[in-house]
């Protein structure tokens, strides 16, 4: 594993190197450290004269680092701002460092721990390196981590919840969160986000060989709130991986969500929905490098927008390098137009390196209902407004039924059948085929 | 509970329908005249485009298709004067070739949302389950089925049995079953067909089935055979009619009517 650190300049640990410590009595020789975009690009404090990536004609690596200055401030031209309004996420990049904290209400089944480890302990510097300034600021200022840790071969018999509060407050509150699932443990943890609050907090899941890990996380904010967060998979050999994204609430969310692969055979499915009603900017990006031989990801994402400004943004990126034969990928964004002055930008985007690949799409579909659905209902005798509902309804469930938890399902489904009631106009669309 | 006549009879004249809009119009149906009563079953054959399933979607109420002429009533009711919802409650059911598949929503609720609908009220809960249950059995299909989402990754024979169990519950007095038969193997071919023959010796359905091939009519045995070329109907006779385009196929029909019609733009 050394000898891609070598030569390299004094760049920090890697974060696959490190997860393949942290479970190396799985990992064999084939299932070492993937080429992730941290080992050669990330770009220490100083070392600037190294340049950009040596034109080879490969799309370009990502930066990361965990320092925030390597990545300058952004102006809202940069690629990975572009979309976002700059001038409301402000208070997140400008905001300084604070003990403000949410307020966190867990429940932890038998074979779970919750500690907290300093900013210098090992397990923090390796974890995948931060994309963006507001992620480097946000590692930098969460000054260390808490960690869930779920003992291996753990079989938990209820999710890990973890209810995270905001109490409001102008002090932006940094976080850094570690889901440590040991090799062969089943797990789910829920990161249910509510109330005001400006916050950025890292998530990092580190899923051990052929562990079964599912993250759940609600924004469910208070409105004005304001979130930022990098998220990150390190999927073990044989591993599966499963995200669900419900983001529903708050002035400003803006998630992105990194998977990689520390050994063959990992599985990531990463499912998202968002409902964005007036002025609300909700924005998931999305990258899975696939570097590793016999891994699969599948991305489902749906949105729905009403009400003037409503905004989306799904950035969706897949790269299969040319390590990673055997990859089968597909990523499939949905958005629903429920009226006008709503706008939702959605950019998948697919690197394939290597051939030898089992499969490897992508779907994006933008618009308003699907009237061969409506039509297909009407026939069967149910009036327009009541199939407009199921429709919209059988949206949203499609992807939260993935989350596994009944009583949270219920709860999302009614917060949006709730917002899907106060829709004006609805009854008065008629039903039109294109 | 909907008020349906002992005997019900859709009934359409001079049929005139349209696909496209300005310079992109299109005339499918071109003047259609058919009647289709309770306890009858009539067969609609005819080649690839000749405007059959056009036909069938005019009739449900398909937004897509512009009606320039001509009638439909059901029990001298103005079907076209109806919302597609309001056809499917005055007692019209449409099987479609192909069924759309509704991300979310459950066979069991779907079912359950339409019949309530048609009923007017919803149906008492353990005798619907019961109900549902026995249908799914007959049609041989599986229990977990009523959980799946509507259409959704079901193969082309489910997708067909899952029309058939639509009709079985809702009960409507005239039956469409578009090209029910395309893309079934013949196990399902029979299963499918015989759901229908149960409904037929059960009540007094009147059934238009629409199809390419003879096949499905040696399981469902037709009262009526219509032959459809260019939008309407060119000869109509018994069941065996069909026999007889088994064995010499649409070609002389086709022909025909390209005749007509070369003649037609010859005068003018």
């Amino acid at each position: 594993m050394s000898d891609q650190i070598t030569g390299t300049t004094d760049l920090t640990t890697q974060p696959s190197t490190l997860a393949a410590e942290l479970f190396a009595p799985g990992v064999g020789a084939q299932a070492g450290p993937p080429t992730t975009p941290a080992d050669s690009t990330a770009v220490p404090a100083g070392a600037h004269s190294h340049g950009g990536p040596a034109p080879t004609g490969s799309p370009a690596e990502r930066l990361t680092s965990t320092d925030p200055d390597v990545f300058g401030v952004p102006t809202g031209r940069e690629e990975t701002w572009r979309f976002t309004p700059m001038k409301r996420i402000r208070p997140l990049l400008d905001g300084a460092a604070s003990d403000a904290r949410l307020t966190w209400t867990t429940d932890l089944p038998e074979g779970v721990e919750l500690t907290r480890v300093e900013a210098d302990d090992p397990l923090i510097k390796g974890l995948p390196e931060p994309v963006d300034r507001l992620a480097a600021l946000t590692r930098q200022r969460a000054n260390g981590a808490d960690v869930v840790r779920v003992a291996k071969e753990a079989q938990l018999d209820r999710p890990v919840t973890l209810a995270l509060t905001g109490t409001g407050g102008d002090d932006v509150v940094w976080g850094q969160l570690v889901v440590e699932v040991g090799a062969f443990a089943k797990a789910t943890v829920v990161l249910d986000h509510t109330g005001p609050a400006k916050y950025s907090g890292g998530v990092t899941v580190i899923a051990g060989d052929g562990a079964q890990v599912t993250l759940v996380s609600v924004q469910d904010w208070a409105p004005g709130a304001v979130h930022g967060g990098q998220y990150d998979a390190v999927v073990g050999r044989d591993a599966t991986f499963k995200q669900v994204v419900v983001t529903l609430g708050g002035d400003l969310v803006r998630l992105v969500s990194n998977v990689q692969y520390s050994g063959p055979g990992g599985r990531a499915d990463l499912f998202g929905v968002y409902f964005s009603d007036e002025t609300q900017h909700q924005e998931h990006r999305l990258w899975v490098d696939h570097a590793v031989p016999n891994c699969t990801s599948n991305v489902l994402y749906k949105g729905a927008l009403q009400g003037e400004g409503a905004r989306t943004v799904w950035i969706g990126d897949v790269r299969i390098r040319p390590t990673a034969t055997g990859t089968e990928t597909y990523e499939l964004n949905r958005n629903l137009v429920l009226t006008d002055g709503a706008r939702a930008d959605s950019v998948p985007n697919l690197e394939i390196e290597t051939g030898e690949i089992v499969g490897a799409g992508h779907a994006s579909a933008t618009g308003r209902f699907d009237d061969e659905q409506l039509f297909y209902l009407c026939s069967r005798g149910i009036d327009a407004e009541t199939a407009r509902r199921l429709v919209v309804r059988g949206f949203f469930a499609d992807v939260v039924q993935h989350i596994g938890v009944d009583a949270l399902q219920d709860r999302l489904m009614g917060t949006i059948e709730a917002r899907l009631g106060a829709l004006p106009g609805l009854d008065d669309q008629p039903v039109e085929v294109a | 509970m909907r008020e349906r006549e002992e005997v019900s009879v859709l009934e359409i004249r001079d049929l005139h329908v349209t696909v496209g809009e300005g310079d992109d119009t299109k005339e499918i149906l071109r003047g259609v005249d058919l009647t289709v009563r309770s306890g009858e079953t009539h067969a609609i054959m005819g080649p690839n485009g000749s405007g059959k399933s056009t036909l069938a979607y005019s009739i449900a109420g398909h937004p897509k298709y512009t009606v320039t002429g001509g009638t439909v009533t059901l029990d001298g009711e103005d079907v076209l004067a109806m919302t597609v919802d309001e056809r499917a409650r005055a007692g019209l059911f449409l099987a479609m070739q192909y069924p759309v598949e509704v991300p979310g929503v459950s066979v069991s609720n779907f079912l359950r949302t339409a019949a309530t609908a048609i009923k007017g009220e919803a149906p008492k809960l353990r005798t619907w389950v019961k109900d549902v249950k026995s249908e799914m059995d007959l049609l041989e299909m599986d229990p977990a089925f009523a959980e799946r989402n509507v259409n959704e990754g079901f193969s082309g024979g489910e997708k067909k049995r899952h029309e058939i169990l639509q009709m079985r519950l809702l009960k409507p007095a005239i039956a469409i079953l578009d090209e029910t038969d395309s893309g079934l193997d013949v196990d399902a071919l029979r299963i499918v067909s015989e759901g229908v023959n149960r409904t037929r010796e059960e009540g007094e359905i009147g059934v238009l089935l629409i199809t390419h091939y003879t096949r499905i009519l040696r399981y469902i045995k037709p009262d009526f055979v219509h032959v459809f070329v260019a939008g309407k109907v060119v000869e109509e006779g018994g069941a065996e009619l069909a026999d007889k385009l088994e064995n010499e196929g649409y070609a002389a029909y086709v022909k025909d009517s390209n005749e007509a019609a070369a003649a037609e733009v010859a005068r003018a």
